[in-house]
């Protein structure tokens, strides 16, 4: 039976970073996939023949601090220099652009407003920016490391001043549209605004609890929360993630299914020895790390006859329900987008608060929406390796659309949303249907089949304020080690949370390392 | 007219053998238990005391928990659930049991009987539902149901119990060893009995689907008639289980998942059932919390005492020298013990005092004025009181 130090089950991008960081500090690894291909929601798939897209088709706030530890450049790894613009498309073909200043159809009063706000949501971002990657503190049994952690929050808190202080405190769990109702005029501006801080949660404008922390978690790195492409798009990232790992002298096996976990047990109590593949393989090693979700995790990987009963509960009660479905269609040529010169940003077509807070009205009880909210990106303008010359990729995010659909994702009820999607883009952009030569629509329960992903929720579970932090995914196993000595959590299910950051992996890392 | 109850779904439920029961609770003495009209005693508690030593009485435990768990993971369940190694458990035997939240702490006491590899029925004081649906979570090949309605059961303690029930018909019950499950034919039904009781004395529980309590109740009583049998109430019971060490929930623990105040409920070892817990056993809930206090050692001990004096210790406080310097525990039960003819408690004690002086601060009212005593305690580690017709199979005829 082959044996190693560190076994990481997942080789999505947490999975990868935390594998690169053991195998650095001389640990011998192996990160095991099921799935073909290695990263997770980030892999670039080809969905209609000579059509690619990945399911994370932008990155926004990877970790700077991971590219220059994992010398992730000298991987291959490129940013782009320029981040792309965030672009709200108005009903009536009018536009606000967001980039580092907003423009386009809105008042000089809230382009001056946006100033000042975005002045002040950098510095929080800021002050908060050192915690999500670290370790957060257990509750109720602290050493003096931990008691450092909560000191320095308190302390870069205060050191923004009393008005950012008193500003943090008072609007960390508030709606975001509470926010933004106080700074902005423009409803397209303030849709397009909250976007980021809704995304990926079964939340929306009017939900007070995580918006506004979502919001600064995603704007915590140097690119304050605007996206890019790399020129090879996020597979650009994998790849020189996948070679920093091999460099090190790890392995990533592709085609592994774990189907166990194994633990043994005696007087002592319970350890971990290894896996087991679903085609029977045994292999052992003294750390085993699971990027994947900590449903699966714990429930099915490792099963309940190994866990405590209240912990098991706690596990089983996340919410893991993704809200977010995908559409990818292969065009043949550039769509036009009506009253845009170049499809060149990110498109949020979500013309009112409203329109959001609507859409989640249908989701919150079960159903969709007719008239959904998405974003949309095309990465063939920047990544040309996804589409055939002269063709592109219509890449987006479809809010809201429930995992846990009344009447389940049936054919009929996916093609009734995949036609729901399809008829608001072409509202913004009419010459679409005559290009589209292929399509795929994901619901959240073909991100989950596909991608072994619970609920096919993108952060395994919701950010909200009773999952994140130290509660993430739950006390007794919110700092990466679980209550199975041997067994580690690094994937987005742990602080801090999902995006494509790395931070889960490089926290978990730091922790096995410690 | 038609009138309707407005209090319909408030009144208590009855017992199937109610209707034998009122006829004899020549009191009225009723109070309530899981929502089940419920004797405290019947004509004197005493007497119905001198009954269960004596010659034999029955306990109407129809209103106690009844869950059937059947299915091929309920034993990995219940393994997970309970302290002790349930494999361990034959089929047809009965096992008591404590399981304990992830910290450690009890959440309920009970018995677990093993009617089949994969097939239990558990029982215990209070509705524990959702606790057991929690513990089933996780468990595909599992069926869990509350069978406390369906199933009558009647408790029949005391020395001349079995010699009722080979009288009553069922031949070979005097084969039956303590914790031992026998099935009888009755009536194209099956009458269970198991050796259990509570009361320390030899006794059986007679379980039988509801539909046949009366003709059962009928049937053991005739059988009876010549054996002294009577039936007996709560206050007996809770007096016959004292002298034999039994603890009660609500009187010597608290059920953890209830209880509000910090540790005010109870650990295993805390209760002297440290023997209940199995470490062999690699994994069951709580396991972690109650490996590091076996290591550490329990913050309190429930310890038997015996107290000079004659005036019962009830809810006395505890304390380590006659002047009360330091209080160092509390009186979770006592009583004057007839039996035994001596003053016995059970009492919760700080660990660091238990080797040290015992002092009961006793307060105790005649004709409305009241008085206090300070009471010397000495510890037994010995049930107060127990006899070799409890455990000798087969027992001895009365």
């Amino acid at each position: 039976m082959p044996t190693f130090d560190a076994i990481i089950i997942g080789a999505g991008h947490n999975g990868l970073v935390c594998a690169a960081y053991l195998a650095k500090s001389g640990m011998k690894t192996l990160v095991v996939e099921g799935a073909q291909y290695p990263g997770g929601l980030a892999q670039t798939r080809e969905f209609h023949p000579d059509f690619h897209a990945s399911v994370a088709h932008t990155i926004s706030h990877f970790s700077s601090k991971i590219i220059r530890d994992l010398r992730l450049q000298k991987h291959g790894y490129k940013k782009p220099n320029e981040f792309l613009p965030t672009i709200g498309m108005g009903e009536n073909s009018e536009h606000v652009f967001i980039s580092d200043e907003v423009t386009g159809c809105i008042s000089d009063k809230d382009a001056d407003n946006y100033k000042s706000y975005e002045k002040r949501m950098r510095r929080l971002a800021k002050a908060l920016a050192p915690f999500w990657s670290e370790t957060m503190p257990r509750v109720g049994n602290n050493n003096a490391s931990e008691l450092i952690t909560f000191a320095k929050l308190g302390l870069k808190l205060r050191l923004l001043g009393k008005d950012d202080m008193h500003e943090f405190l008072r609007i960390a769990s508030l709606p975001i549209r509470d926010l933004l109702d106080e700074h902005f005029e423009s409803e397209l501006l303030k849709a397009s605004l909250s976007w980021d801080s809704l995304i990926g949660s079964k939340i929306a404008p009017r939900s007070p609890n995580s918006a506004v922390l979502t919001l600064l978690y995603r704007m915590a790195e140097q690119s304050r929360g605007r996206h890019i492409i790399p020129a090879s798009g996020s597979k650009q990232l994998i790849d020189s993630l996948c070679k920093a790992v091999t460099s090190a002298g790890a392995e990533v096996r592709c085609s592994a299914e774990v189907d166990k976990i194994l633990v043994n047990g005696n007087r002592e109590g319970l350890r971990t020895t290894g896996i087991r593949l679903t085609n029977g393989e045994t292999i052992s090693a003294d750390h085993i790390i699971s990027a994947v979700d900590p449903k699966q995790t714990f429930l099915h990987l490792v099963g309940v006859d190994y866990l405590d009963i209240g912990f098991t509960n706690r596990i089983g009660r996340l919410r893991s329900d993704g809200y977010v479905a995908k559409l990818h269609l292969a065009l043949d040529g550039m769509p036009e987008f009506t009253g845009l010169d170049k499809a060149a940003g990110r498109l949020i077509i979500a013309p009112t608060m409203d329109s959001i807070e609507f859409a989640f009205d249908e989701a919150k009880y079960g159903n969709y929406t007719e008239h959904p909210v998405m974003e949309i990106v095309i990465p063939s303008i920047y990544n040309h390796s996804l589409a055939p010359d002269g063709k592109h990729v219509l890449s987006a995010h479809v809010m809201y659309m429930p995992h846990n659909l009344k009447g389940g994702w049936t054919t009929e009820a996916h093609a009734i949303a995949t036609q729901n999607a399809l008829k608001t883009i072409t509202k913004y952009a009419p010459n679409i249907p005559d290009k589209i030569l292929g399509y795929e629509f994901l619901s959240p329960t073909d991100l989950e089949r596909e991608f072994h992903v619970t609920g096919g929720h993108w952060h395994h579970a919701d950010i909200a304020m009773d999952q994140m932090l130290m509660m993430r995914p739950t006390y007794e196993a919110a700092q990466y080690r679980t209550p199975i000595p041997g067994l580690y959590l690094c994937g987005a299910g742990c602080h801090p949370g999902g995006d494509i950051t790395g931070l889960a992996g490089h926290n978990a890392a730091q922790e096995i390392l410690k | 007219m038609i009138t309707i109850d407005p209090y319909a779904g408030e009144r208590l439920k009855l017992s199937p053998f109610y209707i034998r029961e009122k006829e004899l609770n020549i009191r009225d003495a009723w109070s309530a238990w899981n929502g089940y009209k419920f004797a405290d005693y019947y004509y004197d508690a005493e007497y119905e005391y001198f009954c269960i030593r004596n010659q034999c009485g029955t306990y109407d435990i129809c209103p106690m928990q009844k869950y059937a768990i059947q299915g091929p993971d309920a034993a990995a369940m219940l393994n997970r659930m309970v302290t002790r190694d349930v494999d361990k458990i034959g089929t047809n035997r009965v096992g008591y049991a404590v399981w304990c939240t992830d910290e450690g702490r009890i959440i309920d006491d009970g018995t677990i009987f093993k009617l089949a590899d994969d097939r239990f029925m558990l029982t215990c004081g209070s509705p524990c539902t959702a606790w057991l649906r929690k513990s089933a979570f996780g468990f595909n090949n599992l069926d869990i149901t509350d069978v406390t309605d369906e199933i009558a059961a009647l408790s029949l303690q005391g020395p001349t119990s079995c010699a009722v029930l080979k009288k009553m018909g069922l031949t070979g019950i005097e084969t039956a060893k303590p914790f031992d499950v026998m099935h009888f034919p009755f009536h194209d039904d099956t009458l269970m009995v198991s050796r259990t009781g509570f009361t320390g004395d030899l006794g059986y529980e007679l379980w039988i689907n509801s539909g046949r309590a009366l003709t059962m109740w009928d049937e053991l009583y005739d059988a009876g008639a010549d054996y002294g049998i009577q039936p007996y109430g709560e206050t007996a019971t809770d007096m016959a289980r004292l002298e034999a060490g039994f603890i009660m929930p609500y009187m010597d623990f608290n059920e953890a998942l209830k209880t509000v105040h910090f540790e005010h409920d109870q650990t295993p070892f805390e209760l002297g059932l440290g023997w209940l817990v199995d470490f062999e056993k690699p994994h069951f809930s709580g396991r972690r919390a109650l490996l590091k206090e076996q290591q550490t050692g329990p913050k309190w001990r429930l310890v038997k005492l015996d107290i000079e004096g004659n005036w019962p210790a009830i809810e006395a406080i505890m304390y380590n020298d006659e002047e009360c310097s330091e209080e160092i525990g509390y009186v979770t039960s006592a009583m004057w013990s007839p039996a035994v003819k001596s003053n016995i408690a059970l009492a919760m004690i700080k660990s660091e005092f238990i080797d040290g002086e015992l002092w009961a601060e006793i307060y105790r009212a005649k004709e409305l004025r009241q008085y206090r005593r300070m009471a010397r305690c000495s510890k037994s580690t010995k049930p107060f009181w127990t006899h070799t017709r409890a455990r000798s199979t087969p027992p001895a005829d009365y």
